[in-house]
């Protein structure tokens, strides 16, 4: 078989060079980057799904306090499920801006993300600060402070997101879509949309099968 | 445009929660078909709990079901992972990640059951040490 024939069998089988890399060393930075960070977003999550087990095991630890169903507000779970659904929506759409490098729309995306946000903890924070102010805080009993736990870990996490997202709308503004800058958008993404996935369990686990019960 | 293809075309292999480099409207569909899926079970969900119409022991088991294939919808839509060969690294990560949440949430469950069926009822221990 001559060279000719080998490279083009190759060209045949593999028309869009997808299969170069392979042969090529290592993966490209990117990608090591996302694969890192998508290896500490399951272990948060192995870390969250250790809170989920404790409050499972203590949600009938009342110690003679209110259960889920006198204390949760549903309506306002729903309004904050919406907003953080439709924070991931715009956290997708500033991914693709970022992609395109169009940087006006990358910064109105991230904006409205980062606005959904804060409503998002507004919410959970008004609805801590009833509780506690009612008496019914942490330590009235194992189930309030599981649940505590539980619901305020996703509460700092979204807190945390909120304060990167401000620091990437910033990064953009100064330093523009250079390629260490694309990683960390999408790093960010990563981590908002994993957020999201937590709080699907959050309202269907505390909140949904809480006041069920 | 076609100077931006080429550029992507470079890049090769997608990196985890990439999406498929495609044009914007086929991409900004893909996040609303997400979207609409993912506002369907909520909205699923939130109904189910909250009425009388559904054989009430179901419910949790229904919740449970809903809450995963909403995960579901977002790790495919929001997060783009799919079945392509540069995606088996992450999708391997994600059933490790799986099979130790199972593991914790499951394991915990049956062994503080298992504790509380077989430890005496507390006021019986109550009067045992007097």
């Amino acid at each position: 078989m001559s060279v000719t024939t080998v490279t083009q069998a190759t060209a045949y089988a593999d028309p869009h060079h997808l299969r170069a890399a392979e042969h090529d060393g290592p993966a490209p930075k990117r990608i090591v980057t996302g694969f890192g960070f998508w290896i500490f977003l399951l272990s948060d999550i192995v870390m969250f799904s250790c809170f989920f087990a404790s409050f499972a095991v203590l949600s009938g630890a009342t110690a003679g306090g209110p259960g889920g169903a006198e204390l949760f507000d549903i309506g306002n779970v729903a309004l904050e499920t919406g907003l953080l659904l439709l924070s991931s929506f715009t956290c997708g759409m500033a991914s693709i801006a970022a992609d395109r490098h169009n940087r006006l729309w990358f910064q109105v995306a991230m904006a409205v993300t980062g606005l959904f946000g804060a409503g998002f903890l507004l919410l959970e924070v008004r609805e801590f600060a009833e509780l506690v102010g009612r008496g019914d805080g942490p330590s009235r009993s194992a189930f309030l402070s599981a649940f505590f736990t539980l619901v305020g870990c996703h509460g700092l996490h979204v807190a945390a997101g909120i304060l990167w997202l401000l620091t990437m709308m910033a990064q953009v503004v100064a330093k523009g879509f250079r390629a260490d800058i694309e990683r960390r958008i999408l790093c960010f993404a990563l981590f908002w949309h994993a957020l999201d996935i937590i709080w699907v369990a959050v309202f269907s686990v505390v909140y949904l099968l809480g006041s069920a019960t | 445009m076609s100077d931006h293809a080429q550029e992507f075309d470079d890049r090769g292999d997608l990196a985890p929660g990439e999406q498929q480099h495609g044009d914007l409207r086929s991409r900004i569909l893909f996040y609303l078909a997400g979207l609409g899926l993912a506002v369907l079970l909520t909205a699923t969900s939130f109904f189910i709990a909250g009425t009388n119409l559904v054989w009430q022991p179901s419910i949790p088991v229904a919740l449970i079901v809903l809450a995963i294939a909403q995960m579901g919808v977002h790790l495919v839509f929001f997060l783009h992972i799919t079945t392509g060969p540069d995606n088996t690294n992450n999708v391997l990560a994600l059933a490790f990640g799986l099979l130790i949440v199972l593991l914790v949430v499951g394991g915990s469950l049956w062994i503080m059951a298992n504790l509380n069926h077989n430890m005496m009822p507390m006021d019986q221990l109550m009067q045992m040490q007097h």
